[in-house]
């Protein structure tokens, strides 16, 4: 079936099975940033934002994105970079496979919650899984792009 | 030191952190068929009957393939040199099935839901056999799990097929039963290891076509490409010239891509229909029908005075390969290599052990190799040995822990008759700086936090190789350029770690030149030199000393072609990075570019500059670490939190600070996993019940508080500028620095991982009967 959706401000006619997951869809129209660790919901690594909310894609069915607004790392290229500097510099970023999900939510997490503490940044965090660095180098970073002490 | 020893930015670090499309998966970029496999439901049996009539006429399936459709070519999927140590006991697909998850058929079709629904069409008759789920129970079981005559094994690893022995081990030095008699303290335990997953983000994947000259191209999310192509080309019957093998990044491996796990699926597709295939694991696949960690139960005896010098360790450990032999000796072997030099007092010293199938998902490399399983036995041991005499468990390590400068016998690089002497080591350095930081004198062994919560500390050493000696090689090449770029051709695998960067941070400090200069190709067959994959730790040590060999070869070379432009004598030159200037007449000088156009220059008699280097080492030189845990453990719930992990490496010289200290939170967090949470769990029938992460659990950012890295860099003379490896030793210590800690906080000697809550209370509740 037919939706409708703005993805990264560009208006889109998708083609979706009834029973897809909008991850799939996305990567299917060529979102590759958008990527798939688990298929229950568990670790984050799909996360894109509706209608500027973080959102599980493996979890949300792509019919249910008509006429919404779907937001990737693609669309916030600048912001990203500006984080992505910060993490770079840390030597936090190993692989990279987690870092479009968990970017997407630090840009969340950054319009949502003003001067967080070191345990609410961890517990905004949380369902962003890494097994490569170990989140400290990660934790580093996120406390000096959000000018936490 | 201007590049190596700085923290240095990683070189891909802005394109994988911001998204770009440089995986596998982001790379496919025609309409390639989608390959599923069908799994068998039952641990172990034999297929009576297999009908795919209807699953093949389905509209959109491409091919549908049986046992009956593969080559009879047995091989393994490890990727080791060539000829590897593993078995050659697989098929692509086989008449038995000998796991619950074991591939069936190979289903192809233009998209995944057509592929799904031809597999339910699929109808399979089994004769069901009795499964060996217990690896206890394997030896000399009824059931031969490997009943069939072609299996094939390179050399002698001790295999007993019919009883179900995959490989045999046995390690010894010195006269056992005399240095036992001798010591009056015994310390006598039972460890397990439990299978420990891999759980990297980008599951195992990859994307087959023939290119326009009919080759087979294989883009892989690997470790070993190399031994890929090696392979897949075994495994199908093809000439190895018609397969290339591609690497894009990858999203973390951890050894679990050291196996070739997928590739041959796409592969036999592509041939089959002559179209682009590829197969992407899902979560479930990934946890479920790949490889772990080898489970192990190891039995230690040590032997000491009462002083605390230690006379004798013995070992005995029976390791479970699963359904297939994947690292089966190599792993086993480690576990005793890697950990009998640490303790250098003793006079005899011995390991022996057995891998043996069982009807699981099959084990293969993780990183720590065995070595994580030894050391938590070993450590554990001399732990409960301290305890025991009543002595510091620092205090025991200093007294008996191999030194810089002394020899040993089962060190690599040993002949007979002559024992591999340890070239670099502060590991007593590492135990001092370990114990400051952690605040050993105030904390050891406990302190009563309140009514129900007590704090310990606990402690453990490890060390591990740097590239397997003898066996390892890697090879680059370095090209000038025509506009005075350096292009550094590796074989070796980046996988996140930082590679690329530090081994480009080793060309740009030999080339006196900065790493903008450089341009790093990601690895092609076709193209890239060879070299064995990323694994036993050989990327900095093994490919790092090829850089410096080629970059010294190349830097020969442009030395004489500014000696032919200057008119002047080498002798009379000086090599300064971005020129070559005469040393008596500082403003006579050729650039790099002047360098770089000349040979451009076509006047045909120029040779066009390139610099290749070759190492494989003879010796593996360990890293060593000493790591130290911090509970908090409630006694009435038997709760642990891990406060505060530290580890003091000796990795030799750090070639990049940032990197490597990553590279040890990243390893120390697996471990910790390892310790306290990860546990790969099986059903009476032999189903996985942790094949995903709702029920696997690692780490997530809420399970880490402090953890604190610190170097104590030696310098290992035959390392790139003094370096050895960091990757693996990482992983090893948590394990037992963790049981350690919740020991001396509860008394509970937890010998079987994890350490979980309900172990804790168990031991607390039977120890108070
Ligand atoms: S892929 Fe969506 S949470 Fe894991
Ligand atoms: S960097 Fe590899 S999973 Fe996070």
């Amino acid at each position: 079936m037919k939706i409708n959706v703005t993805v990264n401000d560009e208006q889109l006619e998708m083609e979706v099975g009834y029973d897809e997951f909008l991850v799939e869809a996305l990567r299917r129209y060529g979102f590759n940033s958008v990527k798939r660790g688990c298929d229950t919901g568990c670790c984050g690594l799909c996360t894109i934002w509706i209608n500027d909310q973080p959102t599980l894609s493996c979890s949300s069915l792509a019919v249910r994105a008509n006429n919404q607004k779907i937001t990737t790392i693609e669309g916030l290229q600048e912001e990203a970079t500006d984080f992505a500097k910060v993490l770079v510099k840390e030597g936090a970023e190993q692989c990279g496979f987690c870092s479009p999900g968990f970017i997407m939510t630090i840009l969340a997490m950054k319009r949502e919650l003003k001067n967080p503490t070191e345990e609410e940044i961890i517990h905004y965090l949380t369902g962003n899984l890494c097994r490569c660095t170990g989140y400290l180098g990660q934790l580093r970073a996120v406390k000096k792009y959000m000018g936490v002490v | 030191m201007k590049i190596v020893n700085q923290s240095i930015t990683k070189i891909d670090g802005m394109d994988i952190a911001t998204g770009k499309p440089v995986y596998t998966d982001d790379l496919v970029n025609v309409k390639a068929l989608v390959v599923k496999i069908l799994r068998s439901p039952h641990a172990f049996a034999k297929i009576k009957s297999i009908d795919v009539e209807k699953a093949k006429k389905r509209s959109g399936v491409a091919c549908v393939l049986t046992h009956q459709d593969v080559p009879n070519q047995r091989f393994t999927m490890a990727g080791q040199s060539y000829p590897e140590p593993s078995p050659y006991d697989r098929l692509v697909l086989d008449e038995y099935v000998r796991y619950v998850g074991d591939e069936v058929a190979i289903i192809a079709a233009v998209d995944e839901r057509t592929a799904i629904e031809a597999m339910k069409m699929i109808k399979v008759e089994y004769e069901i056999l009795e499964p060996v789920l217990n690896f206890e129970e394997a030896i000399g079981h009824p059931s031969v799990i490997h009943p069939e005559e072609n299996l094939e094994v390179n050399f002698d690893i001790g295999m007993k097929r019919e009883k179900n022995i995959a490989a045999t081990v046995l390690i010894e030095n010195g006269d056992m039963e005399e240095a036992l008699k001798n010591s009056p303290v015994i310390v006598e335990e039972t460890y397990y290891t439990q299978a420990q997953a891999h759980g990297m983000m980008e599951t195992q994947r990859a994307f087959t076509y023939l290119d326009v000259s009919g080759r087979l191209t294989i883009v892989t999310s690997t470790q070993i490409p190399f031994h890929v192509r090696r392979i897949v080309a075994n495994a199908l019957e093809i000439p190895k010239s018609k397969v290339r093998v591609i690497k894009p990044k990858i999203g973390g491996g951890f050894g679990g891509k050291q196996n070739a796990s997928v590739e041959v699926f796409p592969a036999i597709v592509t041939l089959k229909t002559g179209k682009p295939a590829k197969i992407i694991y899902d979560r479930k696949e990934n946890l479920g029908c790949t490889s772990s960690r080898h489970a192990m139960k190891i039995k230690v005896k040590l032997g000491a005075d009462h002083e605390g010098n230690i006379k004798a360790v013995d070992m005995e450990a029976l390791s479970d390969t699963g359904a297939y032999g994947e690292h089966a000796s190599t792993v086993l072997g480690v576990a005793g290599y890697k950990t009998l030099p640490l303790y250098n007092t003793a006079k005899a010293v011995r390991y022996s052990g057995e891998a043996v199938y069982t009807n699981k998902m099959p084990a293969g490399a993780l990183r720590g190799y065995g070595v994580t399983q030894g050391i938590f036995a070993l450590e554990s041991a001399i732990n409960q040995l301290a305890d025991q005499l009543n002595m510091d468990p620092a205090e025991v390590r200093e007294k008996n822990l191999i030194k810089q400068g002394e020899t040993n016998p089962i060190l690599s690089g040993s002949k007979a008759g002559e024992p591999g002497k340890l070239d670099s080591c502060t590991l007593d350095r590492c135990i001092e700086k370990g114990k400051e930081l952690i605040g050993w004198k105030e904390k050891y062994p406990s302190q009563r936090v309140s009514d129900t919560k007590v704090r310990a500390v606990g402690m453990a050493i490890t060390m591990q190789g740097s590239g397997i000696a003898g066996i390892d090689t890697a090879a680059v090449t370095i090209k000038l350029n025509d506009d005075g770029l350096y292009s550094l051709l590796i074989g070796a695998t980046e996988m996140g770690m930082g590679s690329d960067t530090i081994l480009t941070q080793m060309a740009a400090e030999t080339l006196e030149i900065g790493m903008d200069k450089f341009i790093v190709h990601g690895i092609d067959t076709d193209l890239s030199p060879y070299d064995t994959g990323s694994y036993a730790s050989s990327t900095t040590y093994v490919t790092g000393n090829a850089v410096i060999k080629a970059a010294e070869d190349l830097k020969g070379k442009m030395m004489r072609q500014a000696s032919g432009m200057l008119g002047v004598p080498l002798k009379g030159l000086r090599f300064k990075g971005d020129t070559i200037g005469v040393i008596n007449h500082p403003d006579k000088q050729v650039s790099l570019n002047e360098i770089a156009a000349d040979v451009g220059a076509g006047e045909g008699k120029q040779e066009q500059l390139m610099g290749s280097g070759t190492f494989g080492g003879d010796k593996s030189p360990p890293p060593f670490i000493a790591g130290f845990a911090e509970v908090e453990v409630d006694l009435e719930t038997g709760k642990i939190v891990l406060i505060d992990y530290v580890a003091v490496i000796d990795c030799g010289t750090v070639i990049n600070p940032n990197l490597a200290r990553i590279q040890a939170e990243g390893g120390l967090v697996q471990g910790i996993g390892m310790a306290m949470y990860e546990d790969v769990l099986y059903d009476k029938a032999g189903r996985m019940m942790t094949n995903s992460f709702m029920q696997y659990k690692i780490p997530c950012r809420k399970d880490i508080n402090k953890i604190t890295v610190a170097f104590e860099p030696s310098y290992e003379p035959t390392g790139p500028f003094g370096a050895k490896s960091i990757g693996e030793v990482v992983i090893n210590t948590p394990p037992p620095a963790i049981a350690h800690a919740v020991f001396n906080a509860t008394g509970v000697y937890v010998r079987n991982l994890p350490i979980t809550p309900e172990k804790v209370v168990k031991g607390m509740m039977e120890s108070s009967k």
